[in-house]
């Protein structure tokens, strides 16, 4: 089986390379990347007009399974992502049972190998049942192939627990992802701590509790030389502390997601639950300051931390309704709108964000278009308007603070090891 | 034409003036039925009005109930106690299950902050919220401006000191978007830890000194403790609270001669108010009772028929 892209503006930062050729790809692996190439009775794709980058990566996506798939399904959220132009979610292990053990995750990759319209790396527990005082079984699911371990969802309180963990994850060779937020601090929050949330005599999660947390991750990595990767970074003073860190040789690195880095707490006056979050939507200073990170290099990924709920669930009073929302799906064009039209940041940027600086963070041999790698590829058309329209998503969440909202820009097609999985905002 | 007709009342927040000044005009109107011989009004004859507390409440229920009987409107009360919300339904189903009922105005008390802004999304009727968490209790709000109108003859340029928690307090927030569009120089003074600095966003002086706080005051807004705050953080103790914040005879001295001290009631009395206060001639508190049935009268009247006056000899 033969696909040849043809006539794209190929970005590819892993080389550096911003230029229009041709991708020719055959039984899934890239086979020439250059001008003016042909195949013989290869399938044409012309990509004339748009843009051709590596396959976007999310490695923050609660697909929920096992054991909550009224909320998504490993079917339905890769769905999602393909309708999104991601080509590879990491998800994580917030799930009921929790993914703690080696015969759980090899129970999801028999699901995701039958089920899954884009690859699905898997992200083991920390610690077990996300208690935060017992290490899992990190080697034995190393070696079934996680990406990662995170207990996403739930900070990780104890100061020497997480050292040992930090300890005993890097000699698999995988990077700690940690939620930072102290607890004692947000407990009971369901906001941004500011002038909205005194206004609205909502409890508040003060940025405070996000700026201790990173600090402590940080001193634990440098001590320890190991690498941690801070999820959903969120404020101000955390993206200095990640900047100085990174100055000093720490293995540190960061996402923001497009939450983060367009809304404001502002946002939240009309007590709709499709803005709630954790860590919440800040106010402008904190946003400006996501953008500087991502801008300067401090922050390294752009992901979704898509979290679907079942609709009951956010039909409910704000502070009842669960934190979360979903993202696969809007992604792409609240970048594009809000990051890249506005000259925020350039197409290299976003691109190395979504796709090729993820890959480097979990490892992977991904997020790079050269010969004899997999063919993932995005396709993306800068100048497409269109309105985002929350009862259309494949995702089973509907919940999205983009909702209703016009975007400029959108994933034309998402090509998974050779093959078209979605085309003009269609999965086939 | 002023007119709040089909508006639902869910803050003061965004209030705007005139609309403020309608209700206080037309509650002035409704207090001279509420002292007459004859309280009986048929101007909301054949409408109904529910009342949803999902929190316990007396007063402000009592006083919902009483404005809309002596309006001639039929009145339920709506109590979660043996109701479905006990069996598990969703506030948006208990919503459209009362909606269908055919009422014209759901006044509604609930713990969770932002409540009656869902339930207008959900349902026609006229939302009025009486009270939602720590955010708004809007005609608290208004009957405390009424009652200081109606002693100080106006409201604008008046120095107005709200004291306690104000974090939690949504008699406060009410007040100070109600006063602030009125007009007045609003000041804070509570426990650090129980007033956010922050707040002076909203166009009002935030004090941690009683003495420095009720300076010249012409109104002091007593707001009641909660006594769950004592030793979680908050406070040490109702007692230490009392010593710093306490308002007696001896700290009026600081305010103005004249100066109007309200509660919004229950009083903790010894806690936040002496009884040489609450008791005394410096006192409108049993006087803000009857005001609070007047001011929702005008709120219940103005919001279903409208208009821009009251004929209130029907």
């Amino acid at each position: 089986m033969t696909l040849l892209v043809k006539g794209g503006r190929v970005v590819n930062p892993a080389m550096q390379q911003d230029e229009i050729c041709d991708i020719l790809i055959e039984n899934g692996k890239i086979k020439e990347v250059g001008a003016n190439l042909s195949a013989d009775g290869a399938e044409i794709f012309d990509a004339s007009g748009l843009v051709v980058a590596p396959g976007f990566i999310d490695m923050h996506v609660h697909l929920r399974q096992p054991g909550q798939s009224g909320k998504e399904t490993i079917e339905t959220g890769t769905k999602a992502a393909a309708a999104g132009g991601i080509t590879r979610v990491a998800t994580m292990p917030n799930t009921k049972p929790v993914i703690d053990s080696a015969i759980i995750v090899d129970g999801m990759k028999y699901k995701i190998e039958r089920e899954a319209k884009v690859k699905v790396e898997i992200i083991g527990a920390i610690s077990k049942g996300l208690q935060g005082q017992e290490l899992a079984a990190m080697g034995a699911m190393a070696k079934e192939g996680v990406a990662a371990f995170s207990d996403d969802g739930r900070y990780v309180e104890n100061c020497d627990f997480m050292r040992k963990a930090m300890e005993y994850a890097s000699m698999f060779h995988k990077v700690i992802i940690d939620h930072c937020e102290e607890q004692s601090l947000v407990e009971g929050g369901n906001m941004h701590e500011g002038v909205v949330s005194n206004e609205l005599g909502i409890k508040g999660r003060p940025a405070v509790a996000e700026d201790i947390a990173v600090a402590r991750d940080i001193f634990l990595a440098e001590a320890t030389h190991t690498p941690v990767h801070i999820a959903h970074i969120s404020t101000k003073n955390a993206v200095e502390l990640v900047r100085q860190a990174k100055k000093r040789g720490v293995q540190v690195t960061a996402e923001v997601t497009p939450q983060h880095l367009i809304l404001t707490d502002e946002a939240l006056r009309t007590f709709e639950t499709r803005y709630k979050v954790n860590p919440p939507i800040r106010s402008e200073e904190h946003r400006a300051a996501c953008v500087a990170g991502l801008q300067d290099g401090t922050i390294d990924a752009v992901v979704t931390d898509h979290a679907p709920h079942e609709w009951e669930e956010k039909d409910q009073e704000f502070n009842l309704a669960p934190s979360g929302f979903v993202g696969l799906e809007t992604s792409v064009g609240a970048m594009l709108t809000y990051m890249y039209h506005t000259g925020h940041i350039d197409l290299m940027t976003l691109v190395n964000a979504m796709s090729t600086a993820q890959a480097k963070i979990l490892g992977l041999d991904a997020g790079v278009i050269a010969p004899g790698k997999d063919a993932d590829l995005t396709v993306l058309d800068l100048d497409k308007e269109w309105t985002v329209d929350s009862s259309k998503f494949y995702s089973k969440g509907k919940a999205s603070p983009f909702d209703e909202m016009i975007f400029k820009g959108k994933a034309a097609a998402t090509i998974v090891n050779g093959e078209i999985v979605m085309k003009n905002g269609e999965v086939l | 034409m002023v007119s709040i007709q089909g508006k639902s009342l869910l803050g003061l927040q965004g209030v705007p003036k005139e609309e403020i000044e309608l209700i206080l005009q037309v509650a002035k109107k409704m207090k001279a039925v509420v002292n007459s011989g004859n309280k009986k009004l048929s101007l909301l004859k054949g409408k109904s009005v529910v009342n949803m507390f999902w929190e316990p409440s007396t007063r402000t229920r009592g006083s919902f109930e009483m404005a809309a009987k002596y309006l001639g409107a039929d009145v339920i009360n709506f109590t979660p106690r043996g109701s479905s919300i006990q069996k598990g339904e969703s506030f948006r189903d208990t919503l459209l299950t009362v909606t269908a009922m055919g009422v014209d105005a759901i006044v509604m008390r609930q713990k969770q902050e932002g409540s009656p802004w869902f339930a207008d999304r959900c349902v026609d009727p006229i939302i009025i919220n009486a009270g939602d968490g720590a955010h708004e209790h809007p005609t608290q709000g208004l009957l405390d401006m009424f009652t200081i109108q109606e002693v100080k003859g106006h409201i604008d340029g008046l120095k107005v000191v709200i004291v306690g928690d104000i974090d939690h307090g949504r008699v406060a927030r009410s007040n100070i978007y109600g006063l602030k569009t009125m007009g007045a120089d609003v000041h804070l003074v509570g426990p650090r830890t129980l007033l956010q600095p922050e707040l002076e966003a909203m166009g009002v002086k935030v004090h941690y000194d009683l003495k420095e706080a009720i300076q010249d005051a012409d109104v002091i807004n007593v707001l009641r403790i909660q006594k769950e705050r004592q030793g979680i953080g908050f406070l040490p103790s109702a007692g230490e609270y009392n010593s710093l914040f306490g308002i007696n005879r001896d700290r009026l001295k600081w305010a103005k001669d004249d100066v109007l001290v309200l509660h919004p009631g229950p009083m903790n009395r010894g806690i936040e108010i002496e009884p040489d206060t609450c008791y005394s001639e410096f006192s409108s508190i049993q006087e803000q009772v009857k005001n609070g049935v007047s001011v929702r009268m005008a709120v219940l009247y103005l919001t279903i028929m409208g208009g821009d006056d009251v004929d209130t000899t029907r």
